[in-house]
């Protein structure tokens, strides 16, 4: 094959030529006839009871066609949004899940809440109209910190869950782990805030809910990274239409990073709003709404402890952490600080007993769901903090503490003490290839050069693992999820040779369209240009799952792969019968059938030609040259990797600069190393935006997002950060046909903790993230003041 | 309602227009060239970055009537009978976008960086950018294509 398109070549993203003249195909691009435009009233309290709403003059203004209210919802039948994962309590009990209605019916429970959705012909008309709804609100005192919310006495965020306990969950060997410290020669203990994040993908949530009345058909438009899934939860639970009379479009996406897994109240409510009016109903969210709404990330506070022997020897780890839910559960939710979180806890260790303790509880904040990486951050930030910490605590070099506890590359399968069996790896090589990279024997001279300038330089690693791939059905199944996580992939022969690919994977920005087809091109030897991958749209592809969990190659690419074995497969059918050989005489490879030991050939073009116009043609065969296949993984894929930050402080402004970035990562086979890179990059700049620069901070009074606008919430930009050295190594996933593992999330997995031992290494104290130039400022002056 | 005359992308364009629209929303819903975007409230992201008689704007912070006779080129006008612009050439050779949302308003500005400083180094692009916010790539790629389409712009 031409090793210019195929596996392993960085080719050029096929989908860049629309997106770079301004021809992709966003949502808000997007209009159907005689739309109308919605617009919500949201609760400006983080929780209060609605005493009253009076929409009469609002329903009078110029141009409104209909105002909703979460009676109306409920009057007609429309079920709550569900949370689809079942988590069990340590006493037994399944978790807690009060009531999610699209729209507030009696309570607000966040700032941001829905309270009403205004229609009206144009989004000014909706916008004024839903100025003049009335509503009585009854102000209560709302509770924001997740540690608070387990405090007696604070706010009873629903009245179906006493102490806003959602779950009191645990995994590990309690016994052992308490075994482990009495022996304990050292002890380390550290707590860590994992800061709450919003995920700011750069195109704001958007639907349009339009409904054909000659079908009886209701067609949602919508930012999802998983159409299928969407169609799936508001069919079967929502009750909005039965899942043949729903189509789900999800056209170009841009950005999700989880955010745009969830099931949304506001498509939900322009779906069904779309029948009421019989009209199409477009609603684009704003950016402030997107703050408010958009399902946040992380937001765990948590107390670990190492225990090690007297050589720094890892014996045990015990960790508690609280989880923020905030006011209801996301769609994914519960699993994020429970399946996806603690199961990572051994990181790349050999920690032989661990034990977690997570309590998930509600607040009066917008809802905490995955956000690139999902629990698996929260994971290595916990690890890699106190690994740290352990090795200064011991005196010892943090590289030599880490290798003494790798896992050992031969050590594969390695079944560790929270349920994970890791696959492959070789942890000491990254950590090698990450320390020549960033020059790590020269470090101590560029210290020295730091501090000759008045300035404090550190250098912090983080050798991250993370679980991706998700995830083999049966065993999702027996921890609580409440839908199989597989994948399908239908790949078509056009009669002239050409090739579509129908994928449940939904591509937003990870060039599903160029990896994809490169798979194509290396196996069915179709030119690159002639394979176009559809998906996104329920009513074209087969079902799937969708994108998440950096699941897209390893699960959607393995079904791609399941399917191109049929193609195969059915292809020496055809090309025994043209050359008149034998099916056990046919070899093919990279598109070509051959008869063994001869230079008889036919082309894939030449069999896929013959199947749609079958003249001459095997008798018992169908025609036609078109597979679907579904694969569901055996097991999770374990991307691993070390990344090392270096940074210099200015103890006199806080100023933390970003001076160098290493990063070594085993993905196992790359098919595409120029997106793979990409990914990293991106990754990396969200791990370093949480460690110096985001914060989603609630007013603890008020219940208010304070920083709820990009005046506020400070997005990395371009300056912030300096060019990133990454190499990646490979030792091949054994799990999937590609060898594949997944690189999406590793850099938001990694970062943070790289950066932040790298400042803390500066300073000499621990402090949480986000690393901002006044938390560092005071951190530096007051080790300064100290050794006055 | 007035009436708001300019060119847009070589073309003379015409409509009445509710004094309250602004430039993004003109360029977008009457003439439908959706490749300019809209993705904050507050002029932080540069999304929606056009030109305005050769120079870069922010389509979100202006009203429509505020451009009357103006020449505006958007992300739709960049290409040439069919050849992409070296800005947008060299975004796609160094895979300077994921999601392609951020990608127009990127394209426009660095096109209006590279005119007004010719031959940035990386510190001069990275703080050229600083009005743009990428969510996907962590810029790296974009500073790498904007370093590379200035050596084939401009000359
Ligand atoms: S839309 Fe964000 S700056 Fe214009
Ligand atoms: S490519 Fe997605 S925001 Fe820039």
């Amino acid at each position: 094959m031409s090793s210019e398109t195929g596996i392993g070549a960085s080719v050029r993203r096929k989908e860049d030529k629309r997106f770079l003249t301004g021809k992709g195909r966003y949502l808000d691009d997007i209009n159907r006839p005689g739309q109308a435009y919605g617009v919500f009233l949201r609760s400006p309290h983080a929780f209060a009871k609605i005493k009253s709403i009076d929409i009469a003059e609002a329903s009078k203004a110029p141009g409104v066609v209909a105002i909703y209210t979460g009676s109306d919802l409920a009057d007609d039948g429309v079920g709550g949004l569900i949370c689809g994962w079942g988590i069990t309590s340590k006493d037994g009990e399944p978790h807690k899940a009060p009531a999610h209605p699209a729209i507030a019916v009696d309570t607000v429970r966040h700032v941001g809440d829905q309270v009403a959705f205004v229609i009206a012909d144009s989004v000014a008309q909706a916008k004024d109209a839903a100025e003049l709804i009335e509503v009585d609100y009854d102000e209560l005192t709302p509770v924001v910190s997740g540690a608070d919310a387990l405090a007696s006495g604070a706010a009873q965020v629903h009245d179906d869950v006493p102490g806003n306990l959602c779950y009191d969950w645990e995994l590990g060997d309690e016994a052992a782990v308490d075994a482990a410290f009495s022996s304990a020669a050292h002890v380390t203990k550290l707590d860590i805030y994992n800061n709450r994040l919003v995920p700011n993908a750069m195109e704001p949530r958007a639907a349009i809910g339009d409904f054909d009345a000659g079908t009886d058909e209701i067609i949602l438009y919508t930012t999802s990274q998983n159409p299928h899934v969407a169609r799936l939860v508001l069919s079967a639970f929502v009750g909005i239409a039965p899942e043949h009379k729903l189509r789900v479009i999800a056209p170009d996406v841009g950005g999700g990073f989880g955010s745009k897994i969830f099931i949304y109240a506001e498509e939900t409510v322009c779906a069904w709003a779309a029948r009421k009016i019989n009209r199409a109903v477009k609603w684009t969210a704003e950016r402030s709404e997107s703050f408010l709404t958009d399902a946040h990330g992380r937001d765990h506070h948590t107390t670990a402890e190492l225990a090690m022997d007297a050589n720094g020897k890892f014996l045990g780890l015990r960790v508690n952490t609280i989880a923020n839910m905030g006011a209801y559960l996301s769609t994914f939710a519960t699993s994020v600080p429970s399946y996806l979180y603690a199961t990572l806890l051994a990181g790349q260790y050999t920690t032989p007993a661990i034990y977690a303790n997570v309590k998930a509880v509600f607040t009066n904040t917008a809802p905490v769901d995955a956000y690139r990486g999902a629990g698996r951050p929260e994971a290595t930030y916990v690890i890699e903090r106190i690994v740290e910490r352990a090795a200064r605590d011991l005196g010892m070099s943090p590289v030599e503490l880490r290798k003494r506890n790798f896992i050992a590359p031969d050590a594969y399968p390695y079944e560790t003490p929270v349920i994970m069996t890791y696959d492959s790896g070789n942890y000491p090589l990254n950590m090698d290839t990450a320390l020549k990279l960033i020059d790590y024997d020269g470090y101590a001279a560029r210290k020295a050069d730091s501090e000759s300038r008045g300035k404090k330089r550190g250098i912090g690693f983080s050798s991250f693992i993370e679980a991706c791939g998700i995830a083999p059905s049966a065993a999702v199944g027996s921890l609580g999820a409440g839908v199989g996580l597989w994948e399908s992939a239908q790949v078509r022969f056009n009669p002239t040779g050409s090739v579509t690919v129908f994928t449940g994977s939904h591509s937003h920005g990870q060039g599903h369209e160029t990896t994809f087809a490169q798979l194509i091109t290396e196996h069915l030897g179709v030119p690159i240009e002639n394979v176009e991958i559809s998906h996104g749209d329920t009513g074209k592809v087969p079902f799937g799952m969708g994108t998440y969990g950096s699941r897209s190659l390893a699960v959607g690419g393995s079904a791609i792969m399941r399917a191109v074995d049929k193609i195969v497969e059915k292809g020496k059918k055809v090309a025994a019968h043209l050359m008149e050989a034998s099916v056990e005489d046919i070899e093919h490879a990279h598109g070509v059938f051959k008869v063994a030991g001869t230079d008889k050939q036919v082309t894939m073009a030449e069999v896929a030609f013959a199947a749609y116009v079958p003249h001459n043609y095997p008798p018992d065969l169908e025609p036609g040259m078109d597979e679907t296949a579904f694969y569901d993984p055996t097991n999770f894929t374990f991307p691993a990797g070390t990344h090392i930050a270096e940074v210099e402080i200015d103890p006199d402004t806080g100023v933390v600069e970003v001076l160098d970035w290493a990063a070594s990562d085993d993905f196992g086979n790359v098919i595409n190393p120029m997106i793979v890179e990409g990914q990293i990059h991106g990754g990396v700049a969200q791990g370093i935006g949480q460690a110096l620069l985001e914060n989603a901070v609630y007013d603890t009074e008020t219940g208010q997002l304070l920083s709820g606008s990009y005046m506020d919430y400070t997005m990395p930009r371009a300056d912030d950060f300096p060019s990133l050295k990454i190499e990646t190594t490979n030792t091949p996933c054994p799990g999937n046909p590609l060898g594949v593992k997944g690189c999406g999330e590793a850099g938001a997995i990694a970062a943070p903790a790289a950066l932040m031992n790298a400042i803390t290494d500066a300073l000499g104290v621990e402090i949480d993230m986000p690393a901002t130039r006044e938390k560092v400022w005071h951190a530096a002056q007051s080790v300064q003041q100290a050794a006055e | 309602m007035p009436n708001v005359s300019m060119t847009v992308n070589g073309k003379a364009v015409s409509a009445e227009v509710e004094p309250r629209t602004l430039l993004v929303q003109f360029l977008r819903e009457k003439l439908s060239l959706t490749g300019t975007h809209v993705g904050c409230d507050t002029s932080q992201c540069g999304a929606c970055v056009v030109h305005v008689d050769g120079k870069s704007v922010k389509a979100c912070t202006t009203l429509a009537l505020q451009h009357e006779g103006a020449d505006v080129t958007t992300i739709e006008g960049l290409a040439q009978n069919g050849e992409l612009h070296p800005m947008q050439a060299a975004f796609k050779e160094h895979h300077g976008l994921q999601c392609g949302f951020c990608t127009p308003g990127m394209v426009m500005s660095a096109i209006d960086l590279v005119n007004t400083h010719p031959n940035p180094d990386e510190q001069t692009i990275r703080e050229g950018l600083e009005g743009n916010i990428c969510r996907c790539t962590g810029y790296q790629n974009i500073v790498k294509a904007v370093k590379a389409a200035s050596d084939n712009m401009g000359g």
